[in-house]
């Protein structure tokens, strides 16, 4: 089992901040799923805090809300954390405020909402997965079979990240609230919550606050928090191979999201701000922050400047699964959970050598696959085989590639033979 | 923020191991049993050891340059290679056998199947075979320990083929490495020593070693005694010939081994059963490198059939 070096020390002991709307907010098109929103405003309109901006009608209907009131600058081409470029709606921020009119719900109104009423709010309000996928959470709840088991991810496995933690300490309540919530548009009997041992104050808190609520401890290693890693832990049953978890009447949903349905339908509040880290060694006020969709990452790095060295290589999202950036006006999304400056020396990349077959990507694999194997299939386009060696199953964790000596480029070429072998 | 930024794929994170340091630290496991080698057999051990690793590393160079490949002397592989042969060699022989060896090790036992990773067999045993097959005479020469006017004796597990063991020769003796044999094979407690190491330290694992020695113990055990079954003398088989050398150092070698835990159990047990047969029924002494290098044919079978269960499979 790897230990990887956790460096959560930077921000862990470190309070929720806001940081202030941006000038110019940059809401992508693409918010998930990659599939491309259809704008609902035009430049030179008006826009409030909290007004639809965005929608979509394929299958999977949600929305997206601007952050902040101002005019529309324009929607055009912009970065984009995951795509490169992508097209977003550019917002001046004129400094006003001014919310779309809203009103908090009372207990008994919502205790009267069936779990149809919920989930509607919860489309309306763009609720998505905020561990990273960003998946539109209404389908996650709106299961094509009997849910019997709900757990919620507080694993916050990735390293560098502390922004689950956080609100796990700050917002407890609020998410017990949003949980009750979550289980009552499955009908999930039993609920687990799941976090590492390297978070017993928020153990704690789960432990006094949560009734009804398993708190589940999991021991510290990276990737406790993938969902079918946690099913397996919490459960002790697997996804069986190629289905989804719905499949064996589970759903998982992390903390994130569980806050942000809580906001939605007590308050009102559609998505359209999330908690996220800003860290690494060359800065000097490494953060967790609450962050305006369509910040640049710019403005949350001067935020938690000044930088003690120039970054050589910036992540979105954590260590093990980020993706570097090479623009630092690319927005924060839905599904960002953080930023990563590292400097030079801890961005040095090095030459991919031969395969020594030492078997380290075997041993740690969480799924059991043969990375190397896989690697050397996908490099001569042997698909078959690829698939063989078990390509589908790779979740894409990265750990392969952690652990080779070789500095071999496991995950991705698995991640071709995947994307090859399913055409 | 004005130098491009460093775009590449996930993780971010690396381990600090690598195959330089990896190959250099199971070199440095080697260090006590190549300096007992040299105490108990005397300064001509050096020179075998010199002569294997430094042709080497020259056919190594040689290799690479001729195909225009990457050098990459400093990855320790061809010195660990060299030194392992060195290990296997007796130390009492003329210097042109270990060049021989040596260049036939790296050479056809590792650059034409395409260098680093690639071959099948362990090199360093394909050298030793090579010699053992092209000069007997010199390859089973060995000197008395501590006697350094190159006295020869047979070994004990040449003695016990023979039927005529020293019965000097106690367990102590075996394991402090007092006995004739090659020069890294007969100290037993520097073996140990270094293996502790890399189990510890995680670069071998226990599958392949103890699975390996265990089948031997139990093999010998049954079948070894001259008094019928279940008489043998199974501490003497571990201590003597070159099964703890083989077993830590060669059996695990990386490349020329399956990949799962099931697969390098099944690879010990293996060994373990060929090297027992040999000893007891076959023609030769000792069986441990050609056992190793029969299941090295076999490792790329066992993967086959040894994959890990995968997540979610009935
Ligand atoms: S970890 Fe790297 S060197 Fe080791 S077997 Fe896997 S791919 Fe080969
Ligand atoms: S990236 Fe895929 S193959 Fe590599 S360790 Fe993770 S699941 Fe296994």
């Amino acid at each position: 089992m790897v230990n990887l070096k956790e460096n959560k020390h930077r921000t862990e002991h470190k309070q929720i901040e806001s940081i202030p709307a941006p000038k110019r907010a940059y809401i992508s098109l693409n918010q998930q799923l990659k599939k491309s929103f259809s704008p609902l405003v035009k430049a030179g309109d008006q826009v409030l805090k909290g007004q639809k901006i965005a929608s979509i009608k394929e299958g999977i209907y949600s929305a997206i809300h601007s952050p902040i009131s101002g005019k529309i600058f324009s929607i055009q081409d912009s970065p984009h954390q995951v795509l490169g470029k992508g097209k977003a709606i550019i917002i001046d921020n004129d400094f006003q405020e001014k919310s779309v009119a809203t009103y908090l719900r009372t207990q008994k109104e919502i205790d009267s909402l069936d779990a149809q009423e919920l989930r509607a709010i919860i489309r309306e309000t763009g609720i998505v997965g905020l561990g990273g996928a960003g998946f539109p959470s209404y389908i996650k709840l709106t299961p094509p079979r009997p849910i019997h088991t709900l757990i919620i991810n507080g694993a916050e496995c990735e390293p560098y990240l502390t922004c689950d933690y956080r609100i796990m300490l700050e917002k407890t309540e609020e998410i017990i609230l949003g949980i009750g919530l979550i289980a009552r548009c499955l009908g999930a009997k039993d609920i687990y919550i799941g976090i590492e041992d390297n978070k017993p104050k928020a153990i704690e808190k789960f432990r006094s606050k949560g009734q009804g609520l398993k708190v589940k401890v999991l021991k510290s290693f990276y990737p406790q928090g993938g969902e079918k890693q946690i099913i397996k832990n919490i459960t002790n049953n697997e996804v069986e191979r190629g289905k989804l978890p719905f499949d064996s009447g589970v759903v998982v949903q992390n903390v994130g999201t569980a806050l942000s349905i809580y906001e939605a339908v007590y308050l009102n509040k559609p998505l359209f701000e999330r908690v996220m880290t800003v860290t690494g060694s060359c800065l000097v006020n490494p953060k967790n922050l609450k962050v305006c969709i369509g910040t640049p990452i710019k403005e949350l790095i001067d935020f938690c400047g000044p930088l003690k060295e120039n970054p050589a290589k910036i992540v979105i999202g954590g260590p093990m699964m980020g993706i570097a950036q090479n623009n630092v006006m690319t927005p924060v999304i839905k599904s960002t959970t953080g930023v990563i400056l590292f400097n030079k020396k801890e961005a040095q990349t090095t030459d991919e050598e031969p395969c020594i077959r030492c078997a380290a990507c075997v041993r740690e694999c969480p799924v059991g696959l043969m990375p190397c194997m896989i690697n050397l299939a996908s490099i001569k386009q042997l698909w078959p085989q690829a698939k063989d060696f078990g390509a589908l199953d790779c979740i894409e964790c990265g750990l392969c590639s952690y652990v080779c000596p070789a500095n071999r480029r496991l995950v991705q070429s698995i991640k071709m033979a995947k994307l090859e072998a399913i055409v | 923020m004005n130098k491009p930024l460093i775009v590449n794929s996930w993780p971010h994170l690396h381990t600090k191991e690598s195959v330089k340091r990896i190959m250099w630290l199971v070199t440095l496991s080697l260090v006590p049993t190549g300096f007992m080698g040299v105490r108990i057999f005397g300064w001509n051990s050096l020179w075998v050891i010199a002569i294997s690793v430094s042709a080497a590393l020259a056919t190594e160079l040689i290799f690479q340059l001729l195909t225009r490949r990457k050098i990459t002397l400093g990855d320790g592989s061809a010195f660990l290679t060299g030194l392992l042969l060195a290990y296997n060699l007796p130390p009492e022989i003329p210097f042109w056998i270990p060049l021989v060896g040596s260049f036939f090790a790296i050479a056809i036992g590792k650059q034409v199947f395409g260098g680093l990773g690639q071959n099948i067999f362990n090199p360093a045993l394909v050298g030793r075979a090579f010699l053992v097959a092209s000069w007997p005479k010199y390859m089973t020469n060995f000197t008395r320990p501590f006697n350094y006017d190159a006295v020869t004796q047979a070994t004990p597990l040449a003695l016990l083929k023979e039927g005529s063991l020293e019965p000097h020769l106690s367990y102590l003796d075996l394991f402090l490495g007092y006995r004739g044999g090659c020069i890294g094979e007969v100290c037993i407690w520097a073996l140990l020593l270094g293996a502790a190491f890399l189990l510890i330290k995680g670069y071998i694992s226990w599958h392949t070693p103890f699975t390996y020695i265990g089948s031997v113990a139990v093999f010998t055990y049954a079948f070894g005694g001259k008094t019928g079954l279940f008489t043998g003398d199974w501490i003497f088989h571990l201590l003597t010939g070159g099964l703890i050398l083989g077993a830590f150092f060669m059996a695990t070698d990386y490349v020329t081994s399956p990949l799962t835990a099931k697969g390098q159990i099944i690879f010990g047990i293996g060994c373990g059963i060929l090297t027992s047969v040999i000893r007891i029924w076959g023609g030769y002494p000792e069986g441990v490198s050609y056992s190793i290098l029969m299941m090295n044919a076999a490792a790329p079978f066992i993967d086959r059939y040894t994959k890990n269960r995968i997540y979610g499979s009935k």
